[in-house]
């Protein structure tokens, strides 16, 4: 590919580029791999201040005071459903609106994308002043769905700038062919268009679904009673204490909360490269 | 209409906004092109979204900001009153403030160059190494960039701990903890900031460099250039449309950073020494109740990242590129 030639040209210097970029992979990982360890490690190592790289007797208690101790099935399933939920709807509106925006001229067309593109910068963390007002004057504060509004609406934009690209790399030929074909808009949109996109939309999601499982903020300040409908995030904050922190439960609770990512990332990969590239290059 | 003119550089529109009656040859009238509605019910659900819960929230911002708005009101055990700018009178005399101000802009700043430069250079580098190596780095690289902001920023408090971690076993620190001081407290929360958002700059960076053709940089490298000189006069060049992008998206994230402040210094540092704007915000809003000084200073977040914002549309106009 573009670089073999160079490869070529230069042999030690490849060996030394691998050997760094080996040594930077680990070190990379490191800090993952600490927390996997440090949340098998038995107490007493972890309190220790030898700080050993390995565990020699891993044990599953730190697991244990992480389901047992709170009610952590229901904050994991709470925090899927507002993940999930966000995912899925913000695809499927960011899909339309992405259409609506690049297959279409329409009055105020740019103005809108420019509004997307402004809506992107604001700070959501500013928000929660105002958002919280809402969500009280609507009685939303304690539910689940105080999380998935906003980030519903926060990661419209984004999804919708990134998508335009996969919509616009449709060629328009296959949309007048299809309309000869004597296909109806709507079938046209979603047995033509929406496959097509889908690789798009898997790259997007990812930004909506780290963005809505990572928040901590939303639950922190909309969830403030009622703790069953907690997240999370909320889950992993009660390992701090004052006094001790019990790091234990809080690498073990970490590992719990990363794993579900993890895969999600490593499911969608490929798409996410091919992706990324696709949607800036445009 | 005006904003379609201008953006519109020349081969996409070539008169097409002049005649609206008339359609521009170039664009058939498809059924798709003709109804006039079609578009606005497509974005409807986007619309009503961002409108209730974005610019709502914005205006209301905006409102509680000039107002006196602290616990009483919200009990509503007094009325609010208008404060014109008194708010930000208080805000810009407060010394903290500025403090805060300039921490967020140099933390900013030195977040985004370490960003960029890490990201950049690592993407250089996946392009000169064989497959294996090369999935190795992408795999720790898109680790790092799945884990929660707040797991990350534990794990990271934890691998610097005086007592437990193993950062400071292996560098012989003893119990010197980073979390004391505000320069080292900064230096951390920089280092996990840098861990978890190099990967999109490098993953981002490096499918923009597959996608520049290779003759053009095997003749770079036959005429006897340096790998430096490769990346400054031939790939940033071609890079640049990209390289915008990331920086763009880099100085967003990077200026609104919460959770790490928020986890790894325990809510802003000691005496506030780590606050950043955003946090400063949310603690004046929720942890004294003063609602409408948090506002005030959101709503100069909004200023400064509209201005980005504004340079940003510059840089894409300039170059040209139809939105």
């Amino acid at each position: 590919m573009s670089t073999r030639a160079l490869l070529r040209v230069r042999r030690p210097g490849r060996l030394a580029a691998e050997a760094a970029a080996l040594v930077i992979a680990a070190a990379v990982a490191f800090p993952l791999y600490w927390m996997v360890l440090s949340a098998f490690k038995p107490a007493g190592e972890i309190q220790s201040t030898e700080a050993r790289p390995w565990t020699l007797a891993p044990s599953l208690d730190s697991f244990r005071r992480v389901f047992e101790q709170q009610e952590f099935g229901r904050y994991f399933l709470n925090s899927l459903i507002v993940a999930g939920t966000v995912v899925i709807a913000s695809a499927l509106i960011a899909f339309l609106a992405a259409t609506a925006v690049t297959r279409f001229r329409f009055k105020f067309r740019t103005t809108l994308l420019i509004m997307f593109l402004v809506a992107q910068m604001v700070p959501v963390e500013a928000l929660t002043i105002p958002l919280f007002f809402l969500m009280r004057d609507f009685g939303q504060l304690n539910t689940l769905g105080s999380l998935i509004l906003p980030h519903l609406a926060f990661s419209l934009p984004f999804a919708i700038w990134m998508l335009r690209g996969f919509v616009k790399a449709v060629p328009e030929a296959l949309e007048e062919a299809a309309y000869i074909d004597g296909a109806s808009r709507t079938r046209f949109l979603w047995q033509i268009l929406f496959p097509l996109v889908f690789p798009g939309l898997v790259a997007t999601s990812v930004f909506s679904f780290i963005s809505t499982w990572n928040d901590f903020l939303f639950a922190k300040s909309f969830l403030i009673s009622d703790t069953s409908q907690s997240t999370l995030p909320m889950a992993l904050l009660v390992f701090f204490k004052p006094d001790e922190n019990d790091w234990g439960g809080i690498m073990a609770a970490s590992t719990v909360m990363t794993i579900p990512v993890l895969v999600f990332f490593v499911l969608v990969q490929r798409r996410l490269v091919s992706g990324l590239g696709g949607a800036v290059k445009d | 209409m005006t904003a379609d003119t201008t953006l519109h550089k020349a081969p996409a529109v070539p008169g097409a906004s002049g005649a609206p009656a008339r359609p521009p040859r170039r664009r058939p009238a498809s059924p798709a092109r003709r109804s006039g509605w079609t578009p606005w019910l497509y974005l409807l659900p986007a619309l009503v979204l961002l409108g209730g819960l974005l610019v709502y929230p914005i205006y209301q911002l905006g409102l509680i900001s000039f107002l006196e708005y602290t616990q009483a009101q919200v009990s509503g055990g007094e009325p609010t009153t208008f404060q014109g700018f008194g708010n930000y009178a208080t805000l810009f005399g407060d010394s903290q403030f500025w403090q805060v101000l300039l921490a967020t802009v140099l933390f900013a700043t030195a977040c985004v160059l370490a960003t960029l430069f890490v990201g950049c250079a690592l993407a250089v580098l996946l392009t000169r190494i064989r497959a294996l190596p090369r999935l190795a780095l992408m795999m720790a690289a898109l680790g790092a960039w799945a884990t929660p902001a707040i797991t990350g920023s534990t794990v990271w408090v934890f691998l610097f701990d005086p007592d437990f971690g193993p950062v400071n076993k292996v560098l012989g620190l003893g119990d010197f903890s980073w979390t004391y001081g505000r320069y080292s407290a900064f230096a951390l929360v920089l280092l996990e900031v840098l861990w978890c958002s190099f990967p999109f700059v490098m993953v981002t960076v490096y499918a923009g460099i597959r996608a520049i053709p290779a003759e053009v940089l095997e003749a770079a490298s036959l005429d006897g250039a340096s790998q430096w000189r490769i990346w400054r006069s031939v790939m940033a060049p071609m890079l640049r449309p990209i390289l915008v992008v990331v920086t763009i998206q880099s100085i967003i994230w990077d200026f609104k950073v919460f959770t790490q402040i928020y986890v790894m210094t325990n809510g802003g540092g000691i005496a506030g020494q780590n606050l950043v704007l955003n946090v400063y915000a949310y603690q004046k809003a929720f942890a004294s109740s003063q609602y409408s000084l948090g506002s005030a200073i959101g709503v100069v977040m909004l200023v400064i990242l509209l201005a980005v914002t504004l340079v940003y549309l510059r840089l894409v106009r300039r170059q040209g590129e139809e939105l």
